[in-house]
């Protein structure tokens, strides 16, 4: 972990540039931004923000990925960009692209780390300084959005962020859940954060909702089904639709693929394409 | 730097520093009121207070994983039904989850509070030798959330480990969050005390779940704290129709059988997807006992058993040291 204090500098540097805060500084030419929340941990909010960003970029849309997940960063990994590494300009840090058109801008701790299998063993203070260098010193120029990936649960991460952006206008969260009562349970919790922190929901995503055997077609619901298109009704909160568990996915996002590129025709495929539109239609509307 | 402490947190300025209790490493530090007016380093007193409660506790085990979502709690729920079927054992489940707390769901105590006696809080039972402790049995609604910093969490944990009158306990089961944060850091540093048997470090099979995993375990080797081993969950799915077998979440790189060989850990079994699981999890049943003769049943109870192992010959070698 001395690779972090090696390139990040030391404390007082920090407290240095966290001072030049002139009006939206590096956040200044980005059109959206979204968060992906959840209560609860594994449900795929990692998943979404990179399927998120990759059918942006598709749709012709400059992206850019903050992952504030610091104990258990997962996007460099989805994004095939695990090895690489943070450079310095007069900006800022520059962001890690994950296509040669630099279309996809990505930061994360992982990009930080010497070791991948390194611990970041930090409490609160700690990881809300580093989120509060995120959010000032990236450079990420022009983006037409940028998704923020978070780590479970409503503490330290979360407060930084949301008061960290408070001021650049965030769009609103989307927030992911499996369809199990235990699983929503969590997001009821993430529900009332945002109501309570001002954050604006853009809706819920149902994720692994289903499986249809490849085998014979079987469509088995392994983490029950319906769960978060329930709760979006008991909430008022817009639902935004179901992802099916598919093994496809999942590899996809094991080899740093683009799923969205691959498997065109897939169901998966039209469910996040449909949840991308309303994500897109949500953030226009603020516009 | 010889003056920090081997339990401090990353980039401690070092007690006899100028710095030591200003930094921002220093910030939810237990030590850093103490370290900040440049009085020695003496240990929370909780941490003998705990020593003292801890001594009718046998066995302690952490669940652990650097990634949510994989099964710590639905693990932790099923090792302590599983150790309770022994009607001569007495088992404690702590959750210290605080801000997504699952455990009072899963064992069926959705809406039960805790009351308070002269000796402490009392905990919720499931059964007459499984006890429960939950911030989840603090809250008024289910709707609510609790936006805590690190701090707060950690004067929470400290409170599970003190005051709560569990009595005399053969197993005590903490059930974490995911990470390598705070209410990691402070359950290790306040059972320091004590002896914690090890942890059981969960993961699902693909690469996205290991890679968080690998961390937890540079976490577990860095603070000392003994691993007993991995189980890998939601390993394989069988169709129930036409009885294929499937990898939802495929182990692109060998899987937990591979990292635990590279990292020379216990594998200490899988546990196949079975829908049957998170039913009886939402239902706040013991999947052991509503389903006894299923392929994750026998994989439970292997592991159980393991544990149990583990737990008797760690307890004779302690006693032969002392």
């Amino acid at each position: 972990m001395n690779g972090v204090a090696g390139r990040a500098g030391s404390e007082d540097k920090w407290n240095s540039s966290m001072a030049s805060e002139e009006g939206k500084g590096n956040l200044a030419l980005v059109q959206h931004i979204v968060l992906v929340l959840s209560g609860k941990g594994g449900v795929g909010k990692s998943t979404i923000t990179t399927e998120l960003a990759l059918a942006l970029r598709h749709a012709g849309k400059k992206v850019g990925i903050l992952d504030v997940d610091l104990c258990g960063p997962s996007i460099p990994h989805m994004l095939n960009v695990r090895s690489k590494h943070v450079h310095q300009c007069d900006a800022g840090w520059v962001p890690v692209y994950a296509n040669p058109e630099q279309t996809i801008a990505v930061m994360s701790i992982g990009f930080l780390l010497e070791n991948p299998d390194d611990a970041v063993v930090w409490r609160g203070p700690k990881k809300t300084a580093l989120i509060k260098q995120f959010v000032s010193d990236v450079a990420w120029g022009k983006l037409d959005y940028l998704i923020v990936d978070t780590p479970p649960g409503t503490s330290d991460e979360h407060l930084a962020v949301v008061e960290s952006l408070r001021g650049h206008g965030v769009e609103g969260a989307v927030l992911v859940t499996t369809p199990q009562a235990v699983s929503t349970g969590d997001v009821r919790r993430e529900i009332t954060f945002c109501k309570k922190t001002g954050l604006r929901i853009l809706g819920i995503v149902e994720n692994m909702s289903g499986f249809a055997c490849p085998h014979c077609s079987e469509c088995t619901n392994i983490f029950s089904k319906g769960g978060g298109e329930e709760l979006a009704k008991q909430t008022g909160v817009p639902f935004l639709g179901c992802v099916p568990l598919d093994p496809q996915l999942s590899s996809s996002l094991e080899e740093g693929g683009d799923f969205i590129q691959a498997f065109p025709l897939s169901a998966t495929f039209s469910a996040i394409n449909e949840i991308v539109q309303k994500v897109m239609s949500g953030a226009a509307v603020r516009q | 730097m010889a003056d920090i402490p081997s339990d401090a947190p990353e980039h401690c300025p070092g007690t006899a520093s100028a710095q030591a209790g200003k930094g921002s490493a220093c910030q939810g530090c237990p030590n850093q009121t103490a370290c900040a007016l440049g009085t020695p380093r003496a240990p929370d007193p909780a941490v003998e207070e705990i020593k003292q409660k801890m001594s009718a506790v046998k066995h302690k085990v952490l669940v652990l994983s650097g990634k949510g979502g994989v099964g710590k709690s639905t693990f932790s729920a099923h090792l302590a039904h599983g150790l309770a079927g022994d009607e001569s054992k007495e088992i404690a489940l702590l959750d210290v989850d605080i801000c997504g707390p699952s455990i009072p769901r899963i064992m069926g105590l959705e809406g039960e509070q805790v009351h308070q006696s002269g000796s402490g809080w009392s905990p919720v039972y499931v059964e007459d030798n499984l006890a429960v402790m939950s911030i989840g049995f603090l809250l008024s609604s289910p709707d609510d959330a609790v936006i805590w910093r690190g701090p707060k969490k950690n004067g929470m944990i400290k409170q599970f480990l003190r005051d709560v009158d569990w009595g005399e306990v053969d197993y005590l089961i903490v059930d974490t969050p995911p990470g390598t944060s705070d209410e990691h850091l402070s359950v290790v540093q306040y059972l320091s005390g004590t002896h914690i048997d090890g942890a059981v470090l969960l993961t699902t099979p693909q690469e996205v779940s290991l890679q968080d995993v690998r961390k937890e375990i540079a976490f577990c080797r860095k603070v000392n704290l003994p691993i007993i081993g991995v189980v890998e969950n939601m390993s394989g799915f069988v169709c129930p129709k036409c009885k294929n077998n499937s990898q939802i979440f495929p182990p692109t790189t060998g899987g937990a059988e591979k990292m635990c060989k590279e990292l020379n850990i216990p594998l200490l079994g899988k546990v196949p997807l079975d829908p049957r699981i998170g039913k009886s999890c939402d239902e706040g049943k013991s999947f052991l006992s509503e389903v006894p003769d299923s392929a994750a049943t026998a994989a439970y109870r292997s592991i159980i058993h393991s544990i149990k192992e583990y737990c008797a010959s760690h307890n004779l070698q302690t006693e032969m040291i002392e």
